[in-house]
């Protein structure tokens, strides 16, 4: 049962959240996480899966570079089932300003990021897929990080802290923040919303902590004050295969398109800049694809030839200090630090805390800091304890940024049943136990696939998801229709990724799986529209 | 030169040129076409018989993206491909599956090292070679039931594998003797040349075969040349011994570049070693030279070439009627030639012979597959349609283009087996002096 009143209740449930929500686990503080979706579904969910080694912000944002080489060896340490060390290279091209490799190395070097010039040859001899034309290269400590492991890392760690106590430690996910309770210019709780029920409850706080980047505005808004967050989109195109080992970053100013990461089966390939101005804002532009690809292919000859998976966007939510007028400069010149907010202060407003800005790579140290503030109004004064200890492994460990750990599991026999997504190697039991794990909770087909990766392979869902909501309803016993409409939703929401990318490769495999989901099993013809899907038609 | 004097090649150093080709023309990066079809896995003849293979798809394009780059693949699965590549003959996507496959047991292969077995069964050009003085003694141990459970036993070569008998002497060794009893005039016109790839079966176990060649193209006016070859490489490249096998292709396109430079079409018998020469150096061991492909343009499979003369109009048709039926095995190494069935069109030529194409995939035996211990059940099951065609035809011949199909429908039917070449010499009217040898047609 949700409890009702807990010290703190921490809002969004993405790596800053979840990392906050441990870390007031730690400080034996009550916490309750609550997310609108599943847990890293926004900025977290929908980033590149890079560990920054800081090398990227060495020379415009000196401070996010040192808090990112930071942050990188204490997640290496304390999160290792997530992380991947790929290392990471910076390479020019004869494209590149000519000038930039040598403030780019007083830069890291000053900000204590340990580099390592290489001739091209050696770059390539590591990497034999680079482009013949490079001018310079360095090695660097990025490495991949999977942050659905990482934040799954953090909140089995604050439920294992809290395992003793019903009043804490507990995530309420699918759950929306539609009111701050106040008493006297203080926050006092919140009411919150079940998206998929509509039921709403109460939950009382001595504080709460806005960790709901970029709808860190929105909640804040709601006890009726302003946060002011730069929202900047940004697309990314997944590779169906890895294409290199080595992350690999474009050594020029930042701008779009400078980074390839290779992180599980795919690469990714990333990223654009574009200032939107809603915090779900996940379209992507086909400008945005040809130029990433474009960019990609500058370093990597050929890339662009190779298939496309699927292409997605996320939210960057960049802080603006009321005071700096930034005009109309794009997202990558904003600055990557991250504001700790304490309404006390600023707005007269107890109980309440925002935490905004930063990096995946800097979460464990935006909630640190968060929590310092939170613990401050609480009069708690344990102090942060989380960059010591390693995380428990958790038990749902997957680790799918190793890539051939499902393969070598499959031959020795420790994946049996039969085999449901088998771009992914997901197996029947494998979705049962997932399944199980939601216990009388509702399961979408999408929350198994973060859970398993099921239907994130080359097909995209083409032949697995039928199959996995045969299994659905079989398990949960959900009546034809609600099975249909979960198929329904899961196969949308795949498709809606491969669109930007329909030429060649994925536009054979949508052609084929429409052929499978539409013209064979009529499957938009198996559910009459909402009101509102006949509305948008 | 005595064909004795052949160096033994050393088959130690090697350059991973694939890694040097650019990647997206890689064979691994073909699974990037994989539509998740599933046409290769209901074609894959070894699929169909046991569960020990997953099938193509799944070992192939699908594992291909949870491999570790430059690790060898942890799926050893892979092993059961049979590498017959009927599954990227197949591929309406162009993905190249056999080849991932076969790249895939090359990696097992660097790590692990190969088995005593497969060694000894990708080196089939030096038993060949060192075999023939000792040819009785060996047919005999060949032959001996006792003999061959005790090698199964020890070695895991089946006893059941259709091994080939030595001949006792070398087709080099005659052609040698040959132009010195029958010096042939000095040909300058290259257009009027042609080279003769014999491989090793052909070399030592059935020199009739390159006899018959060397006879039909003399007949049709062309100036054979035989210059010093080996294995083709493909045991080995099955076996997944890369180093061996790019070292046997480095040597052969060494020694016909010259000759594919000057235009003069190099031709064999042996339908498995012009795919290896024609596709597999360059799409497999990742041989991507411009000899490499000059040797490969140049390169035909006899029944091919001499269906590309009667299209030039140079082939000459006065055949004598052959008044037979005989079904016809089409191997699947000549399948992934992509050019039809040109036996059939040429035996088309010869008035009275009907000739016609069993449907059946594969014979099952696919190069050295067949011969070890723990596949030969695989290999019989997958060539039992093909048997059962022979039997319900009450055919006493099979006209085949590749040396171990051939040995191995025999193993199955119990068949004569034929070379198409023996049917064209034959219907020209063409002998050859070798007591081993009984022509299919006439006395």
């Amino acid at each position: 049962m949700t409890p009702t009143a807990v010290d703190v209740l921490v809002v969004g449930g993405g790596a800053t959240g979840a990392a906050a929500a441990y870390d007031l686990a730690r400080r034996g503080v009550r916490v309750l996480l609550v997310e609108q979706s599943d847990l890293s579904t926004g900025t977290s969910g929908r980033y590149h899966g890079l560990l920054h080694s800081g090398g990227r912000y060495a020379v415009g944002d000196p401070g996010t570079a040192a808090e990112c080489i930071t942050e990188n060896r204490i997640l290496r340490h304390i999160a290792p089932f997530a992380i991947e060390d790929t290392g990471g290279l910076f390479v020019a091209t004869p494209d590149d300003p000519a000038d930039h490799p040598a403030r780019w190395v007083d830069a890291c070097r000053a900000a204590g990021i340990d580099i390592d010039a290489l001739t091209p040859a050696q770059a390539r001899a590591q990497e034999p897929a680079l482009t013949p034309h490079i001018t310079a290269a360095y090695r660097v400590p990025d490495a991949a990080c999977d942050s659905f492991d990482l934040v799954h890392g953090f909140v089995e760690a604050m439920r294992a802290l809290c395992a003793h106590s019903t009043l804490c430690g507990d995530l309420l996910a699918y759950h929306r923040v539609i009111r701050l309770v106040t008493n006297d210019n203080s926050v006092v709780g919140a009411e919150v919303e079940n998206v998929r029920t509509g039921d709403r409850q109460v939950i009382h706080a001595a504080c709460v902590l806005n960790a709901a980047g970029p709808w860190a505005g929105m909640v804040a808004g709601l006890s009726g004050i302003t946060v002011k967050v730069k929202l900047d989109r940004g697309t990314m195109v997944a590779m169906n295969t890895r294409w290199v080992n080595t992350i690999i970053n474009r050594l020029r100013p930042a701008d779009d398109g400078d980074i390839i990461v290779p992180v599980g089966t795919v690469a990714v390939l990333g990223t654009t800049s574009v200032t939107t101005n809603r915090p779900g804002d996940h379209h992507v532009e086909n400008w945005e694809v040809s130029k990433i690809l474009g960019e990609a292919d500058a370093v990597i000859p050929g890339i662009r030839q190779g298939r496309a998976l699927r292409a997605w966007a996320g939210v960057r939510p960049l802080y603006e200090p009321p005071d700096i007028d930034h005009g109309d400069t794009s997202g990558h010149g904003v600055q990557r630090r991250f504001a700790v907010i304490d309404h006390r202060v600023r707005d007269q407003l107890g109980g309440l805390v925002t935490v905004v800005g930063g990096k995946l790579t800097t979460c464990r140290l935006m909630a640190e800091e968060a929590v310092n503030v939170v613990c401050d109004q609480l009069g708690v004064d344990t102090p942060c304890t989380t960059a010591a200890e390693p995380l428990p492994l958790p038990a749902f460990r997957q680790q799918y940024h190793r890539l051939d750990h499902r393969l070598r599991k499959l031959e020795h026999g420790q994946l049996p049943g039969q085999l449901i997504c088998e771009c992914e190697l997901v197996t029947r039991p494998q979705i049962e136990a997932a399944i199980a794990g939601y216990g009388d909770h509702p399961v979408a087909l999408d929350d198994l696939r973060r859970d398993l990766r099921l239907g994130m392979g080359p097909c995209q869902s083409g032949f697995c998801s039928v199959r996995a909501a045969g299994i659905l309803h079989e398990v949960k016993e959900h009546s034809n229709l609600k099975v249909t409409r979960a198929l329904k939703d899961f196969v949308d929401e795949r498709f809606r990724g491969v669109k930007p990318l329909l030429w060649g490769h994925q536009l054979r495999q949508l052609y084929l799986d429409e052929l499978i989901y539409r013209r064979t099993l009529g499957l938009d013809r198996l559910i009459a529209p909402t009101p509102e899907e006949r509305l948008d038609s | 030169m005595t064909d004795h004097d052949q160096p033994v090649y050393d088959l130690s150093g090697h350059t991973p040129l694939i890694e040097q080709a650019p990647l997206a023309r890689q064979a691994a990066f073909s699974a990037d076409h994989c539509l998740k079809c599933n046409i290769c896995t209901a074609a894959c003849p070894v699929a169909a018989v046991t569960p020990l293979f997953p099938g193509p798809k799944t070992v192939g394009p699908q594992a291909q993206r949870l491999r570790e780059p430059g690790q060898p693949s942890p799926d050893h699965a892979v092993d059961y491909c049979s590498s017959c590549g009927i599954c990227t003959l197949v591929c309406p996507h162009g993905v190249k599956v056999m080849e991932i496959n076969t790249q895939a047991k090359a990696r097992i292969v660097e790590r692990d090292g190969l088995s005593l077995r497969n060694w000894f069964l990708s080196r089939n050009e030096l038993w060949g070679r060192l075999g023939t003085p000792f040819a009785p003694l060996l047919n005999f141990g060949v032959r001996s039931r006792l003999l061959r459970l005790l090698a199964e036993k020890l070695f895991k070569v089946s006893a059941r594998g259709p091994l080939p008998g030595w001949a006792g002497y070398t087709f080099r060794g005659w052609w040698q003797r040959e132009q010195k009893q029958h010096p042939r005039p000095a040909q300058h016109d290259d257009s009027q040349r042609v080279v003769f790839f014999h491989g090793c079966s052909t070399n030592t176990y059935e020199p009739f075969i390159g006899k018959l060649a060397v006879a039909v193209l003399e007949h049709i006016g062309l100036h054979v040349e035989i210059p010093p070859q080996t294995c083709c490489g493909l045991p080995a490249q099955s076996n997944g011994d890369f180093d061996a096998a790019r070292c046997y292709a480095r040597h052969n396109i060494e020694a016909l570049a010259d000759y594919a430079r000057r235009g003069i079409p190099i031709v064999g018998t042996s339908a498995s070693c012009m795919t290896a020469i024609k596709g597999d150096y360059r799409h497999v061991l990742g041989l991507d030279d411009d000899d490499a492909q000059l040797v490969a343009v140049h390169t035909y499979d006899f029944m091919e070439f001499l269906w590309k003369l009667h299209q030039e109009g140079r082939l000459p048709t006065g055949f004598q009627p052959i008044e037979r039926e005989y079904p016809y095995h089409a191997p699947c190494q000549l399948k992934a030639h992509g050019f039809g069935r040109p036996v059939l069109d040429v035996l088309s030529l010869i008035p009275g012979l009907k000739a016609w194409e069993i449907d059946a995939d594969c014979c099952g035996i696919a190069g050295t597959y067949g011969y070890k211990a723990e596949k030969r059940a695989i290999a019989e099951l997958v060539g039992w349609p093909l048997a059962e065609q022979v039997h319900a035809a009450g055919a006493g011949t099979v006209i085949c283009d590749t040396e171990t199909c051939r040995w191995q429908i025999t193993a199955l039917t119990g068949a004569n087996t034929i070379h198409p070449v023996e049917l064209v010499a034959a219907a020209y009217g063409l002998t050859i002096t070798d007591k081993a040898y009984t022509p299919p047609v006439g006395e």
